[in-house]
This record gives C-alpha cells, structure tokens and sequence, in this order.
C-alpha cells in the first residue's frame, strides 16, 4: 500500500510538472512576443528539466533570494533566460507582471541574465562557454563551506563548440565536485544550422565520461526520465554528473520544432496565437501546421 | 631594498590567508607569481586550474559569487588576454574577484613580446565596475593587498616581475583612489605609476642638481582615478606634467592623466612616455632605455617642458 501511494504520488508529481511545463512555454512565448525579439526555440527545449528544477527539485526561498542554504543555478545558454523567468515569476521571486517588460529599457528583466538587476539569477551570462566554469566556482565554495546547498548548470549543444566549457569540464571531473549537475540541453540545432552541419559535438556523452563525470542520458521531454536523472545525480559520490539531455529545440509548437530560423526570432501576436492554441492543445500540431502555413502565405 | 612586487604580493597573500574567506587560484605559474607560498600554507583553498586562464577567472567569479574573495593570478597579458571572461564572469557580476596579474610590462626583459603585458590597463581600465591598482615597492603591495583584502568590487593588480627599489617609508599607509606625492617641486610634475615611479625619483634627483624642481607623483590606483589629486598636482608643478608608464601610450596612465587634466579645464601642458610598439628581450635596463621609459628619458622629457615655456 505504502509503495503504491508513492507511487501515485509520483505519477502526480509528473503530472503537475508536466502542466508547469506546458504553461511555462505558454508564458514564454506570451512574453517574447510581447518583447518582440527573443530565442523561442531553445526556451521551448528547457521548458522541461526548468520546470522540474525550479517547481520541485531546488531548494530555494523566492521570498529571500540571497538565502545562503538555497541551490545553485546557473543558465550558461543565457539567450534562453526566459524561460527561466517565467519559472521565478511562478514561485514568486518577482510579480507576473514583471514578465511583460522582458528586453524593455529599465527592466529587471533584461535580455540575458543580471545578476545584479534581478532577483532569483545567480549569475549573469550570455556570452557563451562561461556559466559552466562559475558553476564549477560555486560548487568548490559549497564543499569549502562543507555545505548542503548544490548548483545546476544548464548548458546547450551549440555552446559545447567553445573552449572554455571543456575546461570547466575537465576541472570539475578532476575534482569529483559531487555537488554540481550540469544539464546539456541538446536540443540539436543552434543558430545558422543544425549543430551536427555547424561543428559536431557527438560523441558528447562520451566526452563527459572521459572527462570522470557521471553522466545520464534521458530524454528531456520526459518528466520522469528528468526526475529520475535529477534524484540519481544526488546519489552519486565523489563525482559531478552530467544529463545529457535529448531535447527537441521548439518543443511544442510543431512548426518551430527543429527548426533554426526559430532560434533568434520572436513570434508575432498571431503566430503566437496558433503556438499557444497548440501548446494547450485546443489544435492538434496539423492543425497548427496548416494555419502557420495560411498565414504565411498572407491568408486568415 | 629592492622588491619584485609579485614576490611582495605572494608573502601578503599568506597573511591575509588566515581569514577563510580568501581563495588562490593557480594556472600554473605559482612559482613565477609567488602564490605557492599560499599552496603550502593553506592547501584546501589552493586551485590548481592548469593552463586554462579563462575558465580560472570564471571559476573564481565563481567563489565570489558564493561569499568567497578569490584571487586568481597569471601573467597580466593572459588575464587580459582573457577579457571577454574578465567582462562577463567578473565585470558585469560584479564579483569579488582579485585578478593579479604579474610580469607587467617590458620589464620582465628577456622573456620578449609574447609575455610583456603592455595593453592590459587600457583593457581593464574599460570595464565599468573593474578597479585597477599598480604598486610601485614591496611595502606599497604588501599595504595594497591588505586593502584589497577587504575592497569591495572586482579589481585587477598589477605587480612586476623585477626588483624594485623602495621609494615608499616602511611605515607607507595605502589609500585607495589617492595619489601619493612622493616629492615637492614646482617647475615640472613627474607621475608614473609601478616600476616607473622608481624612475621618476632618479629622474627628480637628476633634475635637481641642475636646478629644475620636479615634484614625483605615484599613481598607484589607475581606476578610479584620483582626478582632484591629479589636477591639483599639475599645477603646483608648474603646468607641466610628464608621464611615464611601462604600458603603451594609449589606455594607460598617461591616457588617464591626459582624460582627467583635459575635463578639468587644466591649462597644464602634458607629455606621455610610455610605449609605442610590442616589447622584445633584453635586459629591463635596456629595454627601458629604448623604450624611451627610464629615467634618463624622463630627465629629458622634463628638461625639453622646461625650456619649451
């Protein structure tokens, strides 16, 4: 009996986390429309392990965000903070409102992470292949402190082409650091191609591993497979842990699904229409198909 | 005495060990910056990072962001080399990073052009939040990193492979932001900043046994710039100011000087001595001459503004 209520305890757990998905990738696309510029598709491939981390797995005080016991993370991909917003504005870091002034002038929410600006971000990025080497930096102050708290760091395909990731990489696997998971969000394209036609990081699982970190491969849109990956990383003694992530960029709204020019692009009032329409599931992805498609070809 | 200011830097940091918040980052040339000194004392808040300078400058933005004050040294031209980490991971966090960057300049002599920082402060002097602190003995580093120790905000040090005299007493008090006047004088202001200074002084005693008045200024924090202190030493020095810095003229000291002097409406008539070009080896002593940077060259300087007014 016991066994059985966890068990359904889990399968609520996944549910909610699910719908916490789903309705962060509607917020996302709600506010980059609103912004006008922004990165839809890699913000729709986190949605996922976001909202795992931020609506269950982290241990963190949206009522006091400098709380020295709270978990790390750090969002290396930085073009895709907004996804992230959406996450803090949910448990209450900072008003919902706040959410429609993402990439305004003045704004707490600016178009990459402030650490400075806004409540919740731990550290700025946006310039790629440099969030993994702080992670690492936090992760050695939390076991110098011989401390509870642990730091995630989400980092994407296309960033793991630069240099200075590999020797976070190869710093943090020396270590054990056993208090920080990275999370590549392998979401296979990046800006101009697919990231296999731009500069091919497989065998990347295979990197890590020689590197001495623990890695787990799941797919990302998976709630329990991003669960499991994040309860097993906990366990693991003495290493750091990667997930590797299998991630579709776009995920959700089929027509951006894998698709570049849906990196860098923010959808218009009616193209966030059908995504949103689609993301609830009030229109199958056909339908959604076929009414971006009208609506390109300049018809209602 | 003469004082490398790395070595000075490497004994102060022991020191400041004892507090638990103070982390050494290494990318293997403890030996070179002296901070092995620290390795041996306190081996748990030692990191050994390899030849991996950017990923040493995020990791110690790292710590810093976590409570920790880290102190992550190289050579100067390959933490500036390392700017877009510097800019992002330090600058824009404003994290409580110390970057030391040691070998300044052409004065570290036969190890040539691929290791003689001479664009470093420009760079630094650039990122808003950075401070930029260049001692110019052992006394003033030992003095500057104590300050440094409880500064708040992401500071680049910059310390010299070479010995140094002493031109500071042994009971030298270091302010933050404020230039020393080392030496009174009243027909020309001599200011240089690190392992000039020591050539300013010659360059002063030289000029007063043929009766000019040169007055000697240490600008030891390039940034933020002591602007009143400046100003006003220019014109006790009679409206001319030399510079001298081991650094190329632009972006520098005399650049710092010229910007301050220039905003205040200062009439002072300014010369820059710095360098011009990538550095070579050779012995510092030579190099300084054919840069147009020792001593001699300072005189010079001071004895043409002179004459030209």
């Amino acid at each position: 009996m016991e066994s059985l209520a966890r068990e359904e305890d889990r399968t609520q757990l996944v549910k909610r986390l699910e719908d916490e998905a789903r309705k962060l990738r509607v917020t996302d696309i709600k506010m980059l429309e609103k912004a006008g510029s922004g990165h839809p598709g890699g913000t729709l491939s986190a949605a996922d392990v976001i909202a795992a981390l931020y609506l269950h797995k982290m241990r963190i005080r949206p009522e006091e965000p400098s709380w020295p016991d709270r978990d790390r993370f750090v969002l290396s991909k930085g073009h895709c903070i907004p996804i992230v917003y959406a996450a803090l504005a949910r448990v209450g870091f900072f008003p919902e409102d706040d959410l429609w002034t993402l990439r305004k002038f003045g704004s707490p929410l600016q178009g990459h992470p402030d650490r400075i600006r806004c409540p919740g971000i731990e550290a700025a990025t946006g310039s790629l292949g440099q969030g993994l080497s702080m992670a690492v930096g936090m992760a050695f102050a939390g076991k110098l402190d011989a401390a509870s708290w642990r730091v995630y760091c989400m980092v994407g395909d296309g960033e793991s082409q630069a240099g200075q990731l590999w020797e976070a990489v190869m710093l943090g696997g020396k270590h054990g650091l056993s208090n920080l998971c990275a999370i590549l969000d392998k979401n296979q394209v990046q800006q101009s191609d697919k990231v296999v036609n731009i500069l091919d990081i497989d065998p990347v699982a295979a990197k890590w591993r020689d590197f001495s970190w623990h890695v787990i491969e799941i797919d990302g849109h998976d709630m329990s497979q991003v669960l499991d990956a994040l309860d097993e990383a906990e366990t693991v003694d003495g290493r750091a842990t990667v997930i590797v992530s299998h991630t579709i960029k776009g995920k959700g709204v089929s027509w951006m699904e894998l698709n570049p020019d849906w990196h860098g692009k923010a959808p218009n009032a009616e193209q966030a229409a059908i995504a949103i329409d689609e993301l609830e599931g009030r229109i199958s992805a056909e339908e959604s198909q076929a009414r971006y498609q009208r609506l390109q070809e300049g018809g209602s | 005495m003469a004082t490398a200011t790395r070595e000075a830097f490497g004994d102060a940091l022991v020191r400041e060990g004892a507090d638990p918040k103070h982390v050494v980052l290494d990318g293997d040339l403890m030996k070179s910056n002296f901070t092995y000194l620290f390795k041996e004392k306190y081996p748990d808040r030692f990191i050994e990072v390899g030849i991996a300078e950017s990923n040493m400058v995020g990791v110690a933005a790292g710590l810093a962001l976590s409570g920790k004050v880290a102190w992550a040294s190289s050579f100067a031209c390959f933490l500036a080399g390392r700017l877009e980490t510097v800019r992002m991971s330090v600058g824009y966090n404003e994290a409580n990073v110390r970057l030391a960057g040691t070998h300044a300049g052409i004065g570290i002599g036969d190890d040539g052009a691929s290791q003689m920082a001479l664009e470093d402060v420009a760079a630094m002097r650039a990122l808003p939040n950075m401070s930029v602190v260049q001692p110019s003995d052992g006394v003033e580093t030992e003095r500057a990193v104590e300050y440094l120790a409880v500064h708040d905000g992401p500071v680049f040090l910059r310390l010299t492979r070479q010995k140094l005299d002493d031109v500071n007493p042994p009971d030298y008090r270091f302010e933050f932001g404020k230039v020393v006047q080392l030496r009174q004088g009243s027909d020309v202001c001599l200011m240089a900043s690190g392992a000039t200074v020591q050539e300013a002084v010659k360059a002063a005693t030289t000029l007063e046994g043929e009766g000019i008045s040169a007055a000697v200024v240490n600008v030891h924090t390039l940034k933020p710039l002591d602007v009143d202190g400046v100003v006003a030493a220019a014109e006790q020095g009679g409206g001319r100011v030399i510079t001298v810095e081991d650094h190329n003229v632009v972006g520098g000291l005399g650049s710092a000087v010229a910007e301050a002097l220039a905003q205040a409406g200062s009439s002072a008539r300014l010369d820059i001595l710095g360098c011009h070009d990538f550095g070579q080896s050779g012995s510092p002593e030579e190099l300084y001459d054919a840069y147009g940077i020792s001593a001699e060259h300072v005189a010079e300087a001071a004895r043409v503004a002179v004459a030209r007014s």
